[in-house]
């Protein structure tokens, strides 16, 4: 019987079986940022384990709060800073070198097909997109992480979700996965695995295949996984071109994470990547979701485009294509957030940051500072934004405030218009 | 090893998340204590006021799906020092029933019709709970009322239950 990427991946990487079927892991590498790393780095000193496993395999950047916005958020960088030069940890990226964590990371190499990830942070789903076994997880975990490289899961089953077709123009991953949460809705892969496939992923950039398994957990999945291919080696080949002696030889040796023609699935689905319409959602919950069309007219007081969702360069030569020789609308704000100093290097250096601009754009650092109302765009009650993040619970932009979630381009066209509405207003399509 | 007895609270809702749990805003705390007085702060859920409801009570029975969003432990923290160490519903988001167990603490899946009749029986009523995990019994208790609901555990989540979490067994077996 054939395997699943997650099975393959379990296998090995298992050191133990506990009753009740959960597996012992070893983890290829433990990335740690400043909310939930602090508390578990404090901990481990008053058990008097104030050890870590291999500081070449932990990654740790400041990032959620940047530059601090009060004493407390300096304390926990604070901490991390410390314990970063303590425990000789190279790879730590304080400010002028931080970005988002799932935007970093991978920009770093640091995420190979067939590794095993974790960190306290349930968006850590992003890095699947690499044909990693990657998971958010909680302190304690992320503590015995940290400590002793290992983690425990239970056996996850896999959902498979073909994507057939090619997208239409102006519809892109953040479409697909929203339509896909819409039909799993937010519970409908606790506990499991997504595999993503078919050809409108396939020609997908790595950019894209991250926007889609970054949303996995907001269907509750454990993470979301792409099969590697030449996209992926391209991707990494500056990381890895020491160790195989072509190109070639790395898709090869990759190719063994994919999942087998015959692995046995808890559920496939099918969709048609042709047939698709730009959406947004509607509600506290990623799975109230509806086209664009229908939610057209809907005042906006602000537009927020980054994240580890869609702050990356692709996302912002997306809106900036569409925000081009235009001003964003009177009553609206618009904040863009380049995920990581190199996006952010890039769109300056391909005139997209003078676009956002000449448009009224507030470009700030990269951090992820309004994703989750810490800082840097905080909503006041009764407001709504128009967000390329990933979660539009209630108060998860500040107290009271309503989020939309949508593409970089429908978050453009919606800032100039003041209105929820579709980027082909703005790109001459019908 | 934690208690798990105590006044029972209700929240009749499905996906309640970790933003409603414990805010965002206060992860920048490194305390757990200072957690206490905001759990359920944003909850949106008719009639409950996390001020007046919260107060005494020890176990959760709420429905699907619960703690769903973010990693943050903070949502199990923010339950721990109000003293609530039990929350049944009928299943949970991944990451949370974890932390959950990581900490000692007990997340307890029971069939959706059992859950269904414990929010008829009990909800709006003054009601205690006993865990007997010696026989895997939940004892509900309001007034003259009294009904046992048979659970499951693994022999694992059993294990941190009573080591009180998963720290100090890894470091001692791996
Ligand atoms: S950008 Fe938002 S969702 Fe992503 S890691 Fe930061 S806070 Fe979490």
């Amino acid at each position: 019987m054939g395997k699943t990427t997650a099975q393959k991946i379990f296998d090995a990487h298992r050191i133990d079986t506990l009753e009740g079927g959960t597996s012992v892991l070893r983890l290829d590498a433990v990335f740690c940022h400043e909310i939930t790393t602090p508390i578990a780095i404090n901990d481990l000193a008053a058990r008097g384990k104030d050890r870590v496993f291999d500081p070449d395999r932990i990654k740790a950047v400041i990032d959620h709060v940047t530059p601090a916005k009060d004493s407390k958020t300096a304390e926990q960088g604070r901490i991390m800073r410390e314990w970063a030069r303590r425990h000789k940890i190279k790879d730590f990226f304080d400010i002028g070198r931080n970005g988002v964590c799932h935007a970093l990371f991978p920009e770093k190499g640091f995420v190979r097909p067939g590794y095993t990830v974790i960190m306290g942070d349930s968006h850590t789903c992003t890095h699947g997109a690499f044909c990693a076994f990657a998971a958010g997880i909680g302190t304690t975990d992320l503590e015995v992480g940290i400590l002793k490289g290992i983690c425990t899961f239970k056996e996850p089953k896999t959902i498979k979700v073909t994507v057939k077709g090619k997208l239409p123009g102006g519809v892109y991953a953040k479409d697909v996965i929203l339509t896909i949460i819409r039909q799993l809705t937010v519970n409908g892969a606790t506990d499991k695995v997504i595999e993503f496939t078919g050809p409108a992923v396939d020609a997908m950039s790595m950019e894209s295949r991250m926007t889609l398994c970054n949303m996995a957990i907001e269907a509750g999945g454990t993470t979301g996984i792409c099969y590697p291919d030449m996209t992926t080696v391209e991707y990494l080949w500056p990381f890895i071109k020491d160790g195989f002696k072509d190109k070639k030889a790395a898709l090869e040796a990759y190719s063994q994470w994919k999942a087998d023609p015959d692995a046995v699935y808890e559920k496939t689905i099918e969709l048609d990547a042709s047939g698709m319409e730009p959406v947004v959602t509607f509600g506290y919950k990623p799975d109230q979701v509806k086209t664009v069309k229908e939610m057209e007219g809907t005042m906006v007081d602000q537009v927020y485009l980054g994240s580890c969702t869609n702050g990356r360069i692709e996302d912002l030569r997306i809106a900036a294509s569409v925000v081009k020789g235009h001003k964003i609308a009177d009553a609206v704000r618009a904040v863009v957030s380049p995920a990581t100093p190199l996006i952010f290097d890039m769109a300056l250096k391909e005139g997209l940051i003078q676009i956002f601009m000449d448009a009224g754009f507030c470009v700030t650092n990269p951090t992820c500072g309004a994703c989750l109302g810490m800082s840097n765009g905080v909503l006041a009650n009764g407001e709504v934004c128009a967000s390329t993040t990933n979660r539009n619970f209630n108060g998860r932009m500040g107290k009271g405030g309503m989020v939309h979630l949508m593409s970089p381009a429908s978050a453009a066209a919606t800032a100039i218009k003041g209105t929820i509405t579709n980027s082909s207003l703005y790109k001459g399509r019908k | 090893m934690k208690e798990f007895n105590g006044k029972v609270l209700f929240l009749n809702r499905s996906d309640i998340n970790t933003d409603e749990i414990i805010p965002a805003k206060y992860l920048t705390e490194i305390t757990k204590e200072a957690l206490k007085s905001f759990l359920l702060e944003d909850l949106t859920l008719e009639g409950f006021d996390p001020k007046r409801d919260v107060a005494e009570k020890k176990v959760v029975v709420t429905r699907a799906n619960f703690g769903c969003g973010s990693s943050r432990e903070h949502a199990p923290w923010a339950l721990e020092v109000n003293g609530i160490n039990l929350v049944i519903a009928e299943n949970f988001a991944r990451i949370f029933r974890q932390n959950m167990y990581n900490c000692g603490m007990i997340a307890c899946e029971l069939p959706e019709k059992t859950v269904d009749d414990l929010f008829k029986e009990f909800a709006g009523k003054e009601t205690e709970l006993a865990t007997d995990l010696s026989r895997n019994v939940f004892v509900f208790k309001s007034g003259a009322s009294t009904k046992e609901v048979p659970f499951s555990i693994s022999g694992f989540d059993k294990a941190l239950v009573e080591a009180g979490g998963w720290v100090e067994y890894a470091d001692a077996k791996y």
